[in-house]
């Protein structure tokens, strides 16, 4: 319990700060929707003279215009994910390797506390930071939605499900970056990596968006939970869902084996 | 009892040897000199008794248990001093201090005022502006407040001012005393000398000699300097001659062995000056290194 609740005082700053400032992102960025929204004929013809291609890469699918209430929510949620990923790829590349490159590691290993304690406390440290910054999401995401409508209406039940994906979103992310992270001897760069990461894999999905590949998007995360299908149509592809799962599972467990096993080396 | 148990101890890192074949046996009570150059091996021990790397093969136990296995279990009752102080540079001396004392199941409070105050140690400053030899300290106060009962030291001097040296030697006598056992690795032997009980000496990896540091010393052997005109080298290659130098006027060699042989060469030749003196351990474990 006391690593868990250092984990949490060393990452105070960190979960305020990603907290409020995805949370100003998403009002600041649907407070220009009601404007957009009474020039809507005039935009939509703006867009439509971009190619269909470059709407495809930012998650707008054919026939769900930007000016609509629901196709900038989409667009904006995609930022919103990208930016969710890199914090939770930051955090899983961080927690288990931090100690060992800030040199801290021989601090608490030597003290009578097993790999597994630390392993569970540190990843539900992050992984309740991680949960804050969801709910700061899905409390802006709702307060946005109320304000700046432009007078459309919107299905709750719908928005609720999108963000409700978010923690396994986060989840998946932060799993992938703690595993990569005990791959290696040594991280140097954590935010590089969480970066390279997250918008790696937002690139790979917005290739398959032009290209229209499956196969693209099993491999990117951000297909599995795509705004806009799950607000229009309301559901989870549970393959998809699924394959999200596998991987949290798989790089949850082979972490733990990693970690337990692992040699801490000195300077 | 043996505080510290180890048989056959190895460990590689990939394909590089860290200890091979490392045999060891502390004993309760005792303060313990773990002696060798840099990268014989030291820290490789240390780390292994400590669980933060895995042995190749063979096995180290503390208190009779399994360094490994019982890790969490046995870690209750060490102090550990790395050589590198690194800490949590955000935090002030006391948090953690305080946060090190969670780890154990007792209160440590007054033990960190106590220690804190025998060290000169500021405990509202911030560890980033902590000079080296401060953090240091603090490595101390953080290795001693839950008294020990095993106290592992690696390299634990440098930084230190000769008088802050020695009120830490003093406090781990007292612990000793109070029935700590210690363990001490270190390359700097004069520290050793005032100390310990016992040195093992390692050398690239492997366990070279076991001794009190009473024989060590008494092992008879004798460092002698003569000076004279027309001395030969040739005079003084006997069996237990080593290290002869000639330089000039000068010849200088240790000896181990029959004094008389070495007096009756020593009669043999014409000298201005003859000094006959107990090398430093330093001499002595020269012999090992080599």
């Amino acid at each position: 319990m006391n690593i868990f609740k250092h984990e949490l005082i060393m990452k105070k700053q960190s979960i305020l700060i990603w907290s409020l400032s995805l949370s100003a992102f998403m009002i600041f960025y649907m407070a220009f929707f009601p404007a957009l929204a009474k020039d809507a004929a005039s935009f939509d013809s703006i867009m439509n003279s971009f190619p269909e291609e470059m709407l495809q890469a930012l998650g707008i699918k054919e026939g769900l215009s930007i000016a609509s209430l629901i196709g900038y929510f989409t667009l904006t949620f995609g930022m919103i994910q990208l930016a969710i990923a890199i914090q939770s790829a930051n955090y899983g590349f961080s927690i288990l390797s931090e100690e060992e490159r800030e040199l801290t590691a021989d601090f608490l290993l030597s003290k009578p506390v097993s790999r597994s304690t630390i392993y569970f406390s540190k990843f539900s440290a992050a992984f309740l930071s991680l949960f804050v910054s969801a709910i700061a999401v899905g409390i802006s995401s709702l307060i946005a939605l109320r304000l700046f409508n432009g007078g459309e209406s919107y299905r709750l039940a719908h928005v609720l499900k999108l963000i409700l994906t978010v923690p396994v979103f986060q989840l998946l992310f932060m799993s992938i970056g703690m595993f990569i992270s005990l791959l290696f001897k040594k991280i140097r760069s954590v935010l590089s990596l969480s970066m390279g990461l997250a918008i790696g894999l937002y690139v790979i999905n917005s290739v398959r968006g032009i290209i229209d590949s499956d196969l693209l998007g099993y491999i990117s995360p951000y297909y599995y939970f795509e705004p806009g299908v799950i607000l229009i149509d309301g559901i989870y592809d549970l393959k998809l869902f699924g394959l999200a799962i596998g991987i949290i599972i798989i790089s949850l467990v082979g972490s733990y084996l990693l970690y337990n096993r692992r040699d801490i080396h000195s300077l | 009892m043996n505080v510290i148990e180890i048989k056959n101890l190895t460990k590689y890192y990939g394909g590089s040897l860290g200890i091979n074949d490392v045999n060891l046996e502390v004993k309760e009570g005792e303060i313990f000199g773990f002696i060798g150059p840099n990268g014989a091996g030291k820290s490789t021990t240390i780390r292994l008794l400590l669980g933060l790397i895995y042995p190749t093969s063979g096995e180290a136990k503390l208190f009779g248990k399994d360094a490994i296995e019982f890790g969490p279990e046995v870690r209750k009752d060490i102090g550990y001093l790395p050589s590198e102080i690194f800490y949590y540079d955000k935090m002030k001396v006391i948090d953690l201090l305080n946060y090190s004392a969670s780890f154990y199941d007792k209160d440590c409070t007054k033990r960190i005022k106590e220690i804190s105050n025998i060290m000169e140690l500021d405990l509202n400053r911030r560890i980033d502006d902590l000079s080296y030899g401060n953090k240091k300290k603090v490595g101390i106060v953080q290795g001693l407040l839950h008294e020990p009962k095993l106290i592992i030291l690696d390299e634990p001097t440098g930084g230190l001012d000769p008088l802050m040296q020695q009120k830490f030697f003093n406090l781990l006598k007292e612990e000793n005393e109070r029935g700590a056992t210690i363990f001490f690795s270190s390359h700097i032997l004069s520290e050793v000398q005032e100390l310990c009980n016992r040195v093992a000496i390692i050398k690239e990896g492997s366990i070279v000699e076991v001794e009190d540091i009473q024989t060590l010393r008494e092992n008879n052997y004798k460092k002698i300097a003569v000076v004279g005109d027309d001395l030969s080298k040739e005079t003084f290659e006997l069996d237990g001659v080593t290290e002869l130098i000639q330089e000039e006027d000068e010849l200088t060699f240790f000896y181990k062995g029959d004094i008389n042989l070495i007096t009756k060469a020593l009669s043999s030749i014409d000298a201005k000056d003859i000094t006959i003196e107990e090398p430093t351990l330093e001499e002595i474990f020269m012999h090992y290194y080599e």
